[in-house]
C-alpha cells in the first residue's frame, strides 16, 4: 500500500500540452527573453510533489517513532488552509516544510545522540569509580531511554560512609506501578522526594 | 460481552467523485449504506467494546500510529489537501489522541461508539448522517462561488472539499458537518459513510462500514 503512494503515476494526456509537430520549443529561451513559450501543464509536476510528499511524510512519520521519549522536538508543519486543491506552489512549500522539517529533526536528534552517549560514558565511569563521581546523577531520561530508572553515586551507610568514603552507585528500581488511588494526604506523606513511592510511611508508625 | 449480530451483509453504495477532483487524487472514493437504528445511549455490550478497545491501545500504538500505512496514507492526503495532520488531526489520530487523554475511550453515544471502534479497528475514516436528510446520492466535490453551508453564516471558500448529497453540501471533508444534516436524538436511519484515500485498500472501506453497522445493531 505504501508503495503505491510513492510510486509515480501515469498521467493521462493533457489537453492543453502542445502537441510536438506545433510548438516546436529551444531547449533554452534566448538570453534576456523571461515571457512564457507556452502554458505548461502543471498536473504532472504536481503528482510529482504529492509523491515526494508522501516519502517525506513517511520518513517523519519514522523519526517521531524514533524519537520517542526525547522531548521537546518540533514535528510540525504548517498546513496551506483546506481541504481544498493545492496548486503546484502551495505544494510546493508543503515539500520544502516537511523537508526543513526533517532535516531540523535529524539535527536535534544528532543533538540528544551525543549527550545521551556522554551520559552512558559517565554512567561506566560512576560505577567503576563511584568515589569520583559523588552525588552524581544520571536518568534514564539523560540516555534516551524510556522509563524512570537512575543512576546515583552516593555513600553507604549515609553520613559514616561519606566520612570513611564508601561511595556505591545506586540504581533504582524504576517507576512506582499504579496501584489504585493514593491514600488520604492527612494520614501519610511521602518520606522524600525521589519517584519512587516506596518511601512513604503512615505518621502514626514513626 | 454480549455477542454481536453477524447474519448482517453491509452494501455500500459507491458515491460521485467531481472530476477534477477525480484526476488530481486517483483511489479518493466514497462509499456509504444506511440503515435503520435507534440514537441514544450506547447498549452495555457496546460499552463493553470500548473498554476492551481500551485496553488495547497504549502510549506504544499512538507513537507507531502514523508509520501503519492506513494512518499513513491518510495524513498523507492531510498534507495535498493543506491540512496539517498535527493541526487538524485524522479522524484516527484523534480517537487514539483522545484515548491517551482520557485514558479510555469514552462512551458518547450509540453512533458514535459504533464509528469509535470501527475507526479504531479499521484505521478508515467514517462520519455519519440523518439519512432521512440526505437526497439522493453522496459524493465528493469542490464547493462552488458563494455556496452556503448550514450553520454557518458567511458562504464556504470556494474550491473547498465537502461531501455532499445531490443538493447540497453535507460536511466539509474530515471538518464540520452541516447544521441538522447529522445524527441527532430521533434520528431513525443512519448514513454511514466511509471516505477512502489512496493507499487505503477497497476491501477496508466495506470492513469498516460492517464492522460499525454491526456495533450499531448490537
Amino acid at each position: 500500500m505504501m508503495e503505491e503512494l510513492l510510486e509515480r503515476a501515469d498521467l493521462p494526456e493533457s489537453p492543453i500540452a502542445p502537441e510536438v509537430e506545433e510548438s516546436w520549443v529551444p531547449p533554452a529561451p534566448p538570453a534576456g527573453l523571461d515571457t512564457a513559450l507556452y502554458q505548461h501543464d502543471e498536473r504532472e509536476a504536481r503528482a510529482d510533489l504529492r509523491r515526494q510528499i508522501a516519502a517525506m511524510e513517511l520518513a517523519l512519520a519514522r523519526l517521531f517513532g524514533s524519537a520517542f521519549p526525547r522531548k521537546g522536538i518540533d514535528f510540525a508543519v504548517a498546513g496551506m488552509g483546506g481541504p481544498r486543491l493545492l496548486s503546484a506552489d502551495e505544494l510546493e512549500r508543503v515539500r520544502d516544510g516537511l523537508a526543513t522539517r526533517i532535516q531540523d529533526v535529524k539535527a536535534d536528534l544528532h543533538d540528544y545522540a551525543v549527550v545521551e552517549e556522554a551520559n552512558r560514558e559517565l554512567i561506566e565511569e560512576m560505577v567503576a569509580d563511584p568515589a569520583s563521581h559523588r552525588w552524581e546523577r544520571v536518568c534514564n531520561e539523560d540516555i534516551g531511554e524510556p522509563g524512570c530508572k537512575h543512576w546515583h553515586a552516593k555513600p553507604r551507610w549515609g553520613v559514616l560512609g561519606m566520612l570513611l568514603g564508601w561511595w556505591q552507585v545506586k540504581i533504582s528500581s524504576g517507576c512506582p506501578l499504579a496501584k489504585g488511588l493514593r491514600p488520604p494526604e492527612s494520614r501519610w506523606r511521602r518520606r522524600d522526594s525521589a519517584a519512587s513511592g516506596a518511601g512513604a510511611r503512615p505518621l502514626a508508625n514513626r | 460481552m454480549a455477542e454481536l449480530p453477524d447474519q448482517w451483509e453491509v452494501a455500500p453504495e459507491p458515491g460521485w467523485i467531481e472530476p477534477a477532483l477525480a484526476e488530481e487524487f486517483p483511489g479518493l472514493s466514497i462509499v456509504s449504506t444506511a440503515l435503520e437504528t435507534t440514537t441514544g445511549r450506547s447498549p452495555e455490550a457496546l460499552k463493553e467494546r470500548l473498554r476492551s478497545l481500551s485496553d488495547r491501545i497504549a502510549g506504544a500504538q499512538a507513537i507507531l500510529l502514523r508509520q501503519q500505512p492506513i494512518p499513513w496514507a491518510y495524513r498523507v492526503f492531510f498534507r495535498h489537501i493543506g491540512l496539517d495532520p498535527d493541526t487538524t488531526r485524522t479522524p484516527i489520530e484523534q480517537l487514539i489522541f483522545e484515548r491517551i487523554h482520557d485514558g479510555r475511550f469514552k462512551s458518547r453515544n450509540r453512533v458514535d461508539d459504533a464509528l469509535t471502534i470501527a475507526m479504531v479497528e479499521v484505521g478508515v475514516a467514517l462520519r455519519a448522517f440523518d439519512a432521512d436528510r440526505a437526497e439522493g446520492r453522496l459524493g465528493l466535490r469542490l464547493s462552488a462561488e458563494g455556496e452556503g453551508f448550514e450553520g454557518r453564516v458567511s458562504p464556504l471558500p470556494e474550491g473547498t472539499i465537502v461531501v455532499a448529497d445531490e443538493k447540497r453540501p453535507l460536511g466539509i471533508l474530515f471538518d464540520k458537518t452541516a447544521e441538522g444534516r447529522g445524527v441527532k436524538r430521533g434520528t431513525r436511519r443512519v448514513l454511514l459513510v466511509a471516505i477512502s484515500v489512496r493507499g487505503v485498500p477497497d476491501i477496508a472501506l466495506e470492513e469498516a462500514l460492517w464492522v460499525a453497522g454491526s456495533a450499531l445493531r448490537a
